[in-house]
Formats: structure tokens, sequence, C-alpha cells
């Protein structure tokens, strides 16, 4: 019953976001901070996490085909397919779940406790649409931007295990990653990483824009946001892979 | 004028509001007074729309603000300023960005303009050089001085201040409330004062309301008070070791 009560005021919450947008001249402002708060400060973590998920992917496929009837290019092929069909875009949300979605949600929730968003709807102002609407626009545009570079990070990552452990040479894992490309394959990691976008911005800032009490609840608020937008991400991607992949 | 009429509130069973009715005068401070829990505080959320009365009729200068269609009321609340407990300041903005954030929103000016008018309003509520200092730097009266700012900043016709003294020293507290009654005058603005201050009270009680237990008890100002008040409101006034000692010196 909780949950589907929930579930009403996330879609009500929505509306409130897609109605009465704010101004062009405010909007744009907003979303330029966005880009740098959900986008380019999220590029440490997004370089460091892909280089350790590649370089990982690619240990375990060559240590797990160590046979001389499996080519070593495998070892290339399956490192790229994995970045691109998995790790970039399903790991690469749950960590900017963590990162992101906390914060837009103790952001959020800490205005609400504080009255800054009475004051902004005493202003006539829809607080909703104000706050969260340059977050989602900027994590969708941002987040393929950090999932197309993962995956170049990650790929490489692999490629700078191999060679240091002298497990593949250059020439086989580069043909790996040349073998069978799909284009679609992209398609289908950023279309999941625009969904996981939505995902994280909108729980997070729903669980902010309701929290009610003080700084406890603020960092309730918070996690809240955190386990149920990675709650999320996983059920989304298992029905977006049926989807799109079956 | 704003006017509410027959005003009831209740959250799940409990009644807060019970027919309610009131009247704030123009050019004047208004004052709600109460103690703790009286409902003051649910009344003036109710008079700026944040929260919806379960019944009663809303009136700023014979304009129905209950019947209103979302977009008109957007519209009158641009006609509103705010001061809120804790100032309510964008914490993720300079002063200058504050004061300046309902000009952007809602005015034409060019960027000179409104920075003009900033300044104008830093000045009148004595923060000059203020401009780029950040919320987490301000001293609690200037967050409420800054607060003042950003209220009256779009020339608004009508000012709520919800407890706009409280956390502050005495003489903090003096300037605070001598600065609303200057700025109520000068503009001609219907002020509504939310506080349970008794120094704000007899500073600045033009017009005064007592709610007591979510009614309105009493009526009058700050010449009336001490003198022709209900058992109620003299057990709210003389609850303090000062107030009992002067009622006691009075007799």
């Amino acid at each position: 019953m909780r949950l589907l009560v929930q579930l009403g005021q996330y879609l009500q919450f929505l509306g409130k976001i897609f109605h009465r947008p704010p101004r062009r001249k405010v909007f744009r402002n907003n979303f330029i901070t966005e880009l740098e708060s959900l986008g380019l400060n999220s590029v440490g973590i997004v370089v460091i996490i892909s280089v350790f998920m590649g370089a990982v992917v690619a240990l375990q496929v060559a240590y797990n085909t160590d046979n001389p009837l499996i080519p070593d290019y495998l070892v290339g092929y399956s490192t790229r397919q994995s970045m691109i069909l998995e790790f970039s875009p399903t790991i690469i949300a749950l960590i900017l779940a963590g990162k992101t979605g906390s914060n837009i949600a103790s952001e959020i929730g800490t205005m609400r406790v504080t009255e800054q968003i009475d004051a902004l709807e005493v202003m006539g102002i829809n607080p909703a649409s104000h706050l969260v609407l340059p977050k989602i626009i900027a994590s969708v545009l941002v987040n393929p931007i950090l999932v197309i570079f993962s995956i170049f990070v990650g790929t490489f990552g692999g490629w700078l295990a191999m060679v240091s452990t002298n497990m593949v040479s250059t020439h086989d894992f580069l043909t790996g990653i040349y073998l069978d490309y799909s284009n679609y394959d992209v398609v289908y990691a950023l279309v999941k990483t625009i969904v996981f976008a939505f995902l994280i911005t909108t729980i997070s800032g729903y669980y902010g824009y309701y929290t009610e009490g003080g700084a406890l609840e603020v960092g309730r608020s918070s996690t809240k946001a955190v386990v149920n937008s990675s709650i999320m991400i996983i059920i989304a991607n298992l029905v977006l892979t049926q989807i799109l992949l079956i | 004028m704003i006017r509410a009429c027959n005003i009831y509130k209740s959250f799940r069973e409990q009644q807060v509001l019970e027919d309610i009715c009131v009247e704030f005068r123009s050019g004047k401070t208004n004052l709600i007074i109460g103690k703790s829990g009286s409902g003051k505080t649910v009344l003036m959320k109710i008079l700026v729309g944040l929260h919806d009365p379960d019944r009663g009729s809303i009136l700023f200068d014979d304009r129905d603000f209950i019947a209103m269609k979302p977009n008109e009321k957007n519209l009158l609340r641009q006609e509103i300023g705010m001061l809120f407990q804790g100032g309510a300041l964008f914490d993720s903005m300079t002063v200058e960005q504050n004061v300046m954030f309902p000009l952007a929103m809602f005015s034409n000016m060019s960027w000179e303009e409104r920075l003009e008018r900033v300044n104008f309003c830093l000045q009148r509520v004595n923060l000059e050089n203020a401009n780029k200092l950040m919320p987490s730097e301000l001293s609690g009266g200037m967050v409420k001085r800054v607060a003042i700012a950003r209220a009256i900043a779009n020339n608004p016709k009508y000012l709520f201040c919800d407890e706009p003294n409280s956390g502050l020293d005495p003489k903090t507290a003096d300037v605070i409330d001598h600065l609303i009654v200057e700025i109520t005058e000068e503009y001609n603005i219907t002020t509504v004062v939310n506080t349970h201050d008794m120094n704000s009270v007899l500073q600045m009680g033009e017009h005064i309301v007592y709610i007591h237990e979510g009614k309105v008890n009493w009526r009058g100002d700050k010449e009336t008070i001490l003198h022709e008040g209900t058992p109620e409101l003299d057990d709210f006034i003389f609850s303090t070791a000062l107030t009992k000692r002067i009622k006691k010196h009075k007799r």
C-alpha cells in the first residue's frame, strides 16, 4: 500500500517537474551549473572505476580462456563487449546513483528543511521544475558522454593489463577490439544510460523534495535515494535488456 | 488589505484552525500573536498559499486567493514578499544573487538596472558592501536583513514575516522590528508579522490578533493589549518573570 502511495506521489512529482518550466534564461544558468556539478565533477571517478573495471575484465577473460584452441584476440573482444553492453552503462550508473543521487537528495532535502523551497513557492516559482528539471536535462545529456568515455577508458585499461602482464599482444588485443563490431550495441548502451540518468535524478529529487524534519531526515532521504535509485537501475536494466536485445 | 474569513484547517484528526476571521490593514504592521502550537504559523502559511484551508476564503484587496487558478495565484504571489523564520536564503548564492533572484525571475530589467535595485535594497537594510558574501558568512541579524532586502526587491504589496526576530539578541531584534515598521510605512505595504515576542508586540503592534487554540481570542493594538486583554491573553503576556514583575508593579 505504502509503495503504491509513493509511486503515485512520484508520478505527481514528475508532473510538477514538467509543468510550468522556469524562465529560459534562469534555466540556462542552472543547466550550466548542473553540467559542471553532475558531469565534469564525475569524470575523475568514472576514469578510475573504468580503468580498473576494464583491466579486471581482461585479466579474468585471459585467465579463464587459457586454452590454445581459443584465440588470444577473444580477450580484446570480450573486454569491449563487456564494457559496452554492461559494465560502462550499468556500473557507472550505479556509481553515479551513489555520487550524484545522494548529492541531489541532500541538496534538495536541505533546501526543504531550511524553507528555501517554501521561499521559491511563495515567490510564485514552481520549485520542482526550477530545481530538478535542469538536473534531469544535464544528466540525460552528460551521462551518455561519460559512458562513451568510460567504454574507451575501460578498454584502454584492459589493454594496459594485457600488455603489462605479457598475456596478450597489442596486435591480438586490437584485432579483438575491431572484431564483429556493431553500432547497435552502443545504441543499446546509450538508451540504457539515458533511462538510468532519468531514474537517478528524478528518484533522488523526489526523496529530497519530500523530506520532512531536520538534518537526520535529510541523511535518511539521501540514503533512500541511493538505495531506491540503485534498485530501479537494476530492474530497468533487466527490462531494457529484454526489450532491446532479445 | 487582506481579509481571511471562516478559515478552518485540520491535520488528520486534529483541528488546528477554527473559524478564523481576520483583517490586515494596508500600510500597517499587523501582528498575529499566540503561544507555540496555537496555529499562527499555519494561518500564515495558508495566507501565502503554502497550505490550503479546509474551508474559508482569503481576499487580497477583494481578489479571492483560494478561488484563483494556479496561474492567477502565481501572478498574485509576485506581489508578496516573505521573510522566513530562518531567512531561507539560497545557500549556493551570494547576498547579491539572493536579492536579485526575484528580479531575475519576474522583471524585464537589464542586469545593470537589477544591480542598482539590489544595491538600493541592501542600502535600505543597512547592508552596503555585503554583495559578495555567502549566506554562511553572515550573522543571524544580517541573514534577516538580507531576507528583508530580498522580500522588498520586487516592490511587494504584501509582506509576511514569520517570527522575524527569533534567535536574535534583543538589540538586533529591535533593529529588525524598526526596519519592518519603516518599510511598511514607507512603501504602504500590508505587513503581517507572526510573533510571540512581547517586545516586538509592544513596538510594532498597530493591529494585533491573538490566536488561542486555533481561534481568534482577542483583537486590538499595542495601546490596549496590556489593559483590555482576555484571561488567556493575560496568561500569554504575563508568563515570563519580567512581565510578571511589571504586572505586580502596575498593581
